[in-house]
Order: C-alpha cells, then structure tokens, then sequence
C-alpha cells in the first residue's frame, strides 16, 4: 500500500527540500519505490538539490493540465534506484494546483509507489494546504528558533483540522518531529532551545535531530542528496531518521558535544 | 563537578531559557484560541479595551482559557492588573 508523506514546517527556510530530498533518498536506498514531488510552484528547488535540474521537460503542472504525462514529467534518479521526481512548475500561477488535479496526480503515484514524498512551499497558505491534504502522515521541520518552533505549531493545527482525513472525520495523521540545524554546542551554552525544549513545546513523536552541519552546503553544492554522504554528521542523522521512519529503534545522535576536558568547560567563553 | 559549574552558570536566565518561556506563553494562547469559538478574539480585544478604561496594562494582561469540563464548557478569564503601587 503506498503513503504520502508531507514535509512541511510554514516557516521558510527550515530544511523542507533537504529533508525531502534525503528522506525520499533513504527510503529508495531501503528498496521502497518512492516519488519526490516538489509542491513549491513558481521557485522550484527540489531538482537542484537532487542534481537533476537539466533534466526537466516537464513539470507537475504540465501534468495536471494535460500537456503531458505523469511518466513523462517524472525524472528517474541516476544515483539510486527505486527513486523519481516530479518537479515543480516555474508558472507565477499560485494557482496552478487545483486540488482535483492534485488528488489525480497522487492517485495515479499511489499506483506505482510506495512511498509519495511531497515537499511542501513554506507558509500556510494554498500550496502549503495541498502538499498537505491528501497526506497520510506528515514530518514536521524544526528549527530550534521561536519563530520556527510556533509556526510548526501552526502547521500542527492546521494538520488536524485542514487535511482530508481531518474533515473526513477519520483519525488525525500522524506527524513526527525533525528538528534540523541544531548546534549541540550553542544548546550547552544555552543560546540555543535543546531537543526536550521543542519537544515539550509541540508534544509530537520524535524522528530525529539534524545538525547544522557544513556538509548540507557541500552537498548542495555538488546536486547530491546529504544522505549520501556517509561520513558527515548531518548524513548518518538522516539515514538514522530514515530507519526510524521504517519503525527501527535508533538511539539519538549528534545532540550532545565532544565532552571537553575541565578546563575547556571552566573557560568556555 | 558538574555542581560548581551550575553554581557559577545557574544565576543567569539563559537566552534559551527565555524563549522556551515565551514560546510557551505564545503556544498556548494560540492553541486556545485555535480551538475556541470564533469570537474569542474580539472577546479578548474588547475586554482589553474595557479594562483600560479604568486601568493601564499591558497587551498580555488578559489570559484567556477556554475548557471543557464533561458537557459543560468553561471560559476562564485571568486579569493582571500589574505590580502593587
Ligand atoms: N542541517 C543543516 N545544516 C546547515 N545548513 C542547512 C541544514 N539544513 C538546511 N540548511 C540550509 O538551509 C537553507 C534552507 O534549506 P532548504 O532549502 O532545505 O529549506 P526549505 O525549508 O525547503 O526552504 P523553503 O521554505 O524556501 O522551501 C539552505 O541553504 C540549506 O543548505
Ligand atoms: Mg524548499
């Protein structure tokens, strides 16, 4: 049975596309067929951070307007197996995305997917609403920021009351938390709102910390899903959340420092 | 260890500290308002303004939290009128 799964977060900047990039990544490298697909009409951003932004013909819109068809739009992954995008249009029309086109689009994905990851535009307006509402679960980005953590909180509510399972009366999506560009050293000297903090506050399941970590830039850089990069800290972060998305038990890493000696603690600035 | 680096750290509200505390207060209120009747919002605006009629305070003077106790649904209305004089 395939899922749509959302990342969403309404404030920007957060880490939506990194996320969905890598989180769509990981579960295509578990052997799930899974489709990416960018909901972020007018900016588009996902097919650059997958490395495949030359290969676009065609888009979302195009599809749901009849000018081609969905195996034509979606991009298959030169990296990893089981993986396809489907890219965002660059139409200035915000309404472009008509939610029976929409539904259509994911109705026809459902048939040959596992996995539907739909990377959501910020804000918590019309586009943001339909990456949301035809979801069977959502992951929450989070940074560890007050403005971030109450738009999460926004997004919350709007999860459980504006998404097609809240108004069809069915039980609430489930929605995990993944809080991303954290600094394990800022949250000791305590300039920094620590993993219990955002979780007490939104009061969500867990499903991982991302560092703030020089290798998402790199990996931006380059086209290239951090998840493949094995060795950094923000990659094995999201290969852990990945396995734990999959129902795995994985302890938390990268939330504490490298303790120092005395000495480094006592004349820490 | 641990004991004497809290003793030197522990006096000062940490900045972390201040936003979860903000976060908290701006959290709930939207969650109840989220949850509430439509009007709650102009309640709590007009209430405001009557209260200021007779008193300055602040914006945050008037809490307000709306509960259901069984079939019976309570609103509460927490009113600081600030320090004593
Ligand atoms: N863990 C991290 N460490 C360092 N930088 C990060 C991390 N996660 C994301 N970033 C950076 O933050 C910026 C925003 O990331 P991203 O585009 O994924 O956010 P977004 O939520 O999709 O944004 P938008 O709301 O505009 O769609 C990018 O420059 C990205 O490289
Ligand atoms: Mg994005």
């Amino acid at each position: 049975m395939s899922r749509i799964v959302v990342i969403t977060s309404g404030k920007g900047g957060v880490g939506k596309t990194t996320t969905s990039a890598a989180i769509a990544t990981g579960l295509a490298q578990e052997g799930h067929k899974t489709a990416v697909v960018d909901f972020d009409v007018g900016l588009r951003n996902l097919d650059l951070i997958m490395g495949c932004e030359r290969r676009v013909v065609y888009d979302f819109v195009n599809v749901i307007n009849g000018d081609a068809n969905l195996r034509q739009a979606l991009i298959k992954d030169k990296r990893t197996e089981n993986l396809y995008i489907l890219p965002a249009s660059q139409t200035r029309d915000k309404d472009a995305l008509t939610q029976e086109g929409v539904q259509a689009v994911l109705d026809e994905l459902s048939k040959e997917f596992d996995y539907i990851i739909c990377d959501s535009p910020a804000g918590i307006e019309r586009g943001a609403l339909m990456a949301a509402y035809f979801a069977d679960e959502a992951i929450v980005v989070t940074n560890p920021e007050v403005s971030s953590v109450r738009d999460s909180d926004r997004m919350l509510g709007i999860l459980s009351s504006k998404t097609r399972r809240a108004e069809q009366g069915e039980d609430p999506l489930p929605a995990h938390l993944l809080i991303t560009r954290y600094s394990a050293d800022r949250v000791e000297k305590g300039e920094m709102l620590s993993v219990e903090d955002v979780q007490e506050i939104l009061s969500i399941g867990m499903l991982g910390v991302i560092p703030e970590s020089q290798a998402v830039l790199n990996a931006s850089n380059a086209g290239m899903p951090v998840v493949l990069d094995k060795e950094s800290d923000a990659g094995q972060a999201y290969r852990d959340a990945v396995a734990r998305f999959l129902g795995e038990e994985r302890p938390h890493r990268f939330i504490t420092t490298q303790k120092k000696g005395i000495f480094g603690r006592l004349f820490r600035g | 260890m641990k004991g004497i680096i809290d003793y030197f750290r522990s006096p000062r509200q940490t900045s972390a500290k201040v936003a979860k505390e903000r976060l908290q207060v701006i959290v709930a209120r939207e969650r109840s308002s989220r949850s509430g009747p439509d009007y709650l919002p102009a309640l709590h605006k007009e209430l405001l303004e009557v209260i200021r009629k007779y008193v300055q305070v602040g914006d945050d003077a008037v809490q307000m939290n709306l509960e259901s106790e069984g079939d019976c649904e309570v609103l509460e209305v927490n009113i600081t009128l600030g320090d004593k004089q």
